[in-house]
């Protein structure tokens, strides 16, 4: 499978990342030799394996319905690019 | 409504975002409570800090279950947690953790009343996720501002079959819905506050037609009422889109409440791609047989059954026990009354009459559960058994009523304090009756010449002469008696 610059673009746009022309390209041919090595993977006859959601087999930790946390707002917001008072401030959404 | 769909019929299908009622949000040990100030129910987990980890809160799957098991969803064994990934400020992770393939629950069903009769609507999932922060818009100049209070708030998604047809069936179902999560206690169901949210999905097809025309969802409705509108006019809209020969486009619109007409969202998300898969770090939820039993035993009755008992046992009319059940916080407090005082139909009208009045115009609704009644059940079911034991006439026992609205005092004392004793000795009514005869001689010759509709004048003469304590049969009985002369 060869895959289209467009289709790059595409997925740089959803992962919000802003390439090059030439990250473009060179991206396009890393990800055909990834893609080309999954279809490998695919040969493989898996009809009656479970599908994989987790590697670890654990038992589903879990905690009561406690509040734990304090307020501590302060240290929170301390590493906001920008705020206004106790509100997270961002560029500006237009819906 | 009526709805002008010409050649063609209308499919709607509804998703419910409702928030759950838990002390703590769903993946770390904030609290859930609504109203706080901006980012104090807050911390690293629920920001999204990298190297944060979800502990799940075991209460969110119980209420699930709960959910499931009310509207008879088959609950899986096990289930799977899945980011879905998009951007947006509300959204600290650029992910929100939900299910996707292996929901909690699938394949349920409720029935709605309707009309006709009810109407079976099929449930296709509930599944748990957390809610996202808030954007607030407008408030700043430059920019938007973000409060996180409400990202990790746990809801359950709950997705319907396309089984509805009119914007009041689909009233009627979120009414349903809305009801039963009430009863399970794990949602308050508030629209306006925004823990019971509502997406409608709406197609058109011609008439007859198998498969499903182009599908548009609508959002932005914060009432019943709302989303019943948005509907109707949305499937108006697509119908004569249709029938001026366009085409529809499957799409995200807002209704506008102000202006009453639906409108395209901005295609800012029209790259919906979620790439959903399954979270790494949540091991998928294996519920063994015996949770899901032990959630069974702590059912509540629900509102079908309810009601069923209402009229069974309690040989209430359909209409009643339909009101009354309607919530389960008044379904408890009638039954309450009754238990004061078993005269169930006499409870029934005191409840829907004066205290559902009440209710309503003191905005006692506006709390999830209503806890301060105008008077308390005990006092109510006291009340009608002075009636139903001839203390009292069913019309003083309003001026008590008022009475113990002001003073929050027992109907007896009330009675007693001021000398509302009904009057069922005949020698007092009678004097009265020849007091009110002789002072309204013309009228009586009146009457006894064939005016039969002064009779009912009489009876009130008598009942002011008494102060209103006379027992009203006897006055009937011994006025009739006397104006026959």
């Amino acid at each position: 499978m060869k895959l289209s610059v467009d289709r790059i673009r595409h997925v740089a746009l959803l992962a919000r990342l802003a390439l090059t022309p030439e990250e473009e390209r060179e991206l396009a041919a890393t990800l055909d030799q990834i893609l080309a090595h999954m279809d490998t993977l695919s040969r493989l006859d898996t009809t009656d394996v479970e599908p994989t959601a987790h590697v670890a087999a654990v038992e589903t930790p879990w905690r009561d319905d406690v509040v734990t946390n304090a307020p501590d707002t302060a240290a929170l917001l301390a590493n906001a690019p920008a705020r206004d008072d106790d509100l997270f401030l961002v560029p500006k959404i237009i819906d | 409504m009526s709805l002008r769909l010409g050649a063609y019929e209308s499919v709607i299908g509804l998703e419910v975002h409702a928030e759950l009622l838990t002390a703590s949000k769903i993946f770390c040990g904030c609290s859930a409570a609504f109203g706080a100030p901006p980012n104090q129910h807050t911390c690293s987990v629920c920001l999204g800090m990298p190297g944060m980890l979800p502990v799940l809160n075991r209460r969110v799957v119980e209420f699930a279950v709960r959910a499931g098991l009310a509207t008879h969803c088959r609950i899986a064994p096990v289930s799977r947690w899945a980011r879905k990934n998009y951007f947006y400020p509300d959204l600290c992770k650029g992910y929100q953790i939900s299910q996707y393939e292996l929901p909690i629950c699938e394949a349920g069903w409720i029935d709605v009343p309707l009309e006709g009769g009810a109407k079976r609507v099929r449930l296709t999932r509930i599944h748990m996720e957390e809610d996202t922060g808030k954007n607030i818009h407008d408030a700043h100049g430059g920019g938007s501002l973000v409060d996180f209070n409400r990202s990790g708030v746990p809801l359950l998604e709950i997705v319907s079959e396309p089984d509805l047809t009119w914007p009041a069936e689909a009233g009627a179902y979120l009414r349903t819905l809305r009801s039963i999560l009430q009863y399970l206690q794990i949602c308050d169901g508030n629209m306006e506050e925004g823990s019971f949210r509502c997406d409608a999905n709406c197609s058109v097809r011609p008439r007859g037609a198998t498969a499903l025309g182009t599908k548009v969802e609508i959002k932005n409705m914060n009432s019943f009422r709302a989303v019943e509108r948005a509907i109707a006019y949305e499937l108006e809209r697509q119908v004569r889109v249709l029938e001026e020969g366009g085409t529809l486009v499957q799409e995200t619109r807002l209704w506008d409440p102000d202006r009453e007409e639906t409108r395209p969202m901005r295609s800012k998300e029209s790259a919906h791609d979620y790439r959903y898969f399954p979270d790494p770090d949540l091991p998928p939820l294996a519920l063994p047989a015996s949770f899901v039993e032990d959630v069974r035993r702590t059912l509540p009755e629900l509102p079908d059954a309810r009601r069923a008992r209402f009229v069974s046992a309690l040989g209430l009319p359909d209409y009643d026990a339909e009101v009354l059940t309607a919530r389960r916080d008044l379904a408890d407090y009638f039954e309450a009354v009754v238990a004061a005082h078993p005269n169930a139909k006499a409870a029934s009208n005191w409840v829907m009459g004066d205290i559902l009045r009440l209710v309503r115009e003191q905005r006692l609704d506006d709390a999830p559960t209503i806890t301060r009644w105008p008077v308390t059940a005990a006092h109510l079911g006291a009340l009608i058994a002075l009636i139903d034991g001839g203390t009292i006439s069913g019309k003083i026992a309003k001026t008590v009523f008022e009475d113990m609205l002001g003073s929050g005092d027992a109907p007896a004392e009330i009675v007693e304090r001021r000398g509302l004793v009904q009057v069922s000795d005949e020698g007092p009514i009678v004097a009265a009756i020849d007091r009110v005869l002789a002072a309204n001689a013309t009228k009586v010759e009146e009457y006894r010449g064939g005016k039969d509709k002064l009779f009912g004048f009489f009876v009130g003469q008598v009942m002011k002469a008494t102060g209103g304590k006379a027992n009203p049969g006897l006055v009937n009985d011994l006025l009739k008696r006397k104006l026959a002369g």
